[in-house]
């Protein structure tokens, strides 16, 4: 051939070229789908579905009133590191709490508060969750996407 | 410049004084509030915050003048005399001129002289100051001995006859022994705010003092490298109004509570059966159990979990005793199997140990 580099550099541009092209196949599945594809609902619910809830608020009190993370890996919410219960990451697009009852934002608040009524014996604890608090909590788990 | 240029540089001041501020500001508060050494509250923390304070602007002013001096130096203009180097060295010029270089007179009082000046009247300041309060200044009439373990400390009251762990109380204002231990390894004890280090040596009683003279909650932490958690080696000390030292005294020598929620009742029983072979609980006058984690006889009433790294709240102590190892990898404490009820009902237990 003849162009500079030699064979060398056309092999590796050619599997360049490959591995792009064929990475866009496979990662297609992660990538955004289009908006207008009404089908595409991964996360039904998102903060603004609890009106007045402070997302930012519900992180610190997690983290000071709560310790949340002591039990739970939770994303944006520091030093919450715990492998007591489930790790909270993408919170949004789970379909269950607890494996229980459906995952919605009313449906969270309450668990927040009372988890021991949604289902007895379970390692998490009542631990006296105000109504406000519930929300806020329940608000930034819900922008975890 | 044009209009457009005077308004953008404009623009570029603003936004550096407005960096500058709030750097200021967040450097202020974290000074107001942070547990820092220039933010001393006990004559031992004074003593160094007032070394430290003096060594600083003493640097700072050298290291203007030096700056001054460099600045000088690359600036001025080179008389002419310069132009010759050569003949600047000869045995001839030495000779005549009485020095071996250029300049040796600006060295030798500069690098020399001005040094042993600044130098040997502040070390005898810095050690004058610290002899100050090596000793306290009447006799202690507490005595606290703390006892390093990897990665927690055991406290323990002489002649009270108590112990408790991971948190130190001192009434205010009056100095207390301090009879620094170490189980195992080399640790560390300080708290930023009220001591220096002090390291605790295994085989080795260390005595010191120390004396917070307002009434807080002082972080401490271990100050040595012992190991993998001896970043999360942490504990508070306490001052109390003498009323209040008291009062928490005589809490301590208490037995542990006996509680009437069934819940704590059911604890009580995991406890006996999970906890025991590492942690001791002082019950009807004899200690229950073995001394290998801390004493948990007044655990509900202490500040934090997990020796000073986290707040003492139910989902702390649920994170903790569920798993140990997530929040503190390689610490002693395993993660002990319990079923989920078990686990709430110890959780209940530790809370009722006031």
């Amino acid at each position: 051939m003849a162009c500079p580099g030699g064979r060398g550099l056309a092999l590796a541009t050619t599997l360049l070229v490959l591995a792009a092209t064929t990475g866009c196949g496979l990662l297609g599945d992660l990538a955004p789908a289009p908006a207008s594809d009404a089908r595409y609902q991964p996360a039904r619910f998102q903060p603004s579905d609890l009106p007045g809830a402070q997302p930012d608020r519900g992180a610190r009190v997690m983290r000071h009133a709560y310790g949340c993370g002591a039990c739970h890996v939770i994303p944006g919410v520091t030093g919450a590191t715990g492998m007591v219960g489930p790790p909270l990451n993408g919170w949004s697009r789970r379909a269950y709490i607890a494996g229980n009852v459906a995952n919605t934002p009313d449906n969270l608040v309450r668990w927040l508060q009372h988890p021991q009524a949604i289902e007895p014996g379970t390692a998490m604890p009542d631990l006296g969750v105000s109504e406000a608090d519930a929300r806020d909590m329940a608000a930034y788990l819900f922008s975890l996407r | 410049m044009t209009a457009a240029g005077r308004r953008a540089a404009r623009r570029a001041r603003r936004l550096a004084l407005l960096r500058l501020s709030v750097l200021g500001s967040v450097l202020a508060a974290a000074c107001a509030t942070a547990p820092s050494t220039v933010n001393p509250r006990g004559p031992r923390a004074a003593q160094i915050a007032d070394i430290w304070w003096l060594s600083f602007w003493l640097a700072a002013a050298i290291f203007l003048l030096v700056m001054a001096a460099l600045g000088y130096a690359l600036f001025r203009r080179r008389p002419e005399r310069w132009r010759q180097p050569a003949e600047q060295m000869s045995p001839a010029w030495q000779r005549e001129s009485g020095s071996r270089f250029p300049g040796q007179g600006f060295v030798v009082a500069g690098g020399v002289v001005l040094p042993v000046l600044v130098l040997v009247p502040l070390s005898v300041y810095w050690i004058v100051k610290l002899i100050q309060v090596a000793v306290p200044p009447t006799p202690p009439e507490l005595t606290i001995e703390v006892t390093g373990y990897q990665f927690w400390w055991h406290v323990r009251y002489p002649d009270q006859g108590f112990v408790t762990a991971n948190e130190v109380h001192v009434p205010v204002g009056r100095p207390v022994r301090l009879l620094l231990k170490a189980q195992d390894v080399i640790h560390s004890f300080w708290v930023p705010q009220v001591m220096g280090k002090h390291d605790m040596i295994p085989g080795k009683t260390i005595e010191t003092w120390v004396q917070a003279d307002e009434a807080g909650v002082y972080w401490g932490e271990c100050a040595e490298y012992c190991g993998i958690q001896h970043a999360k080696m942490a504990f508070v000390l306490v001052a109390d109004p003498p009323e209040q030292f008291a009062a928490w005294a005589a809490r301590q020598q208490q037995p542990a509570a006996e509680s009437d929620d069934p819940v704590a009742r059911r604890g009580a029983q995991v406890f006996a059966r999970a906890c025991i072979t590492c942690h001791t609980l002082q019950v009807g006058g004899e200690t229950v159990g073995t001394a290998v984690g801390p004493d948990l006889t007044h655990f509900g009433s202490r500040l934090t979990v997990g020796a000073g790294i986290l707040p003492n709240i139910r989902g702390n102590v649920a994170g903790w005793v569920g798993n140990p190892q997530a929040i503190k990898p390689g610490n002693t404490m395993p993660i002990v199997e319990l079923d989920s009820e078990s686990l709430l009902a110890v959780v209940t237990y530790l809370e009722s140990l006031k």
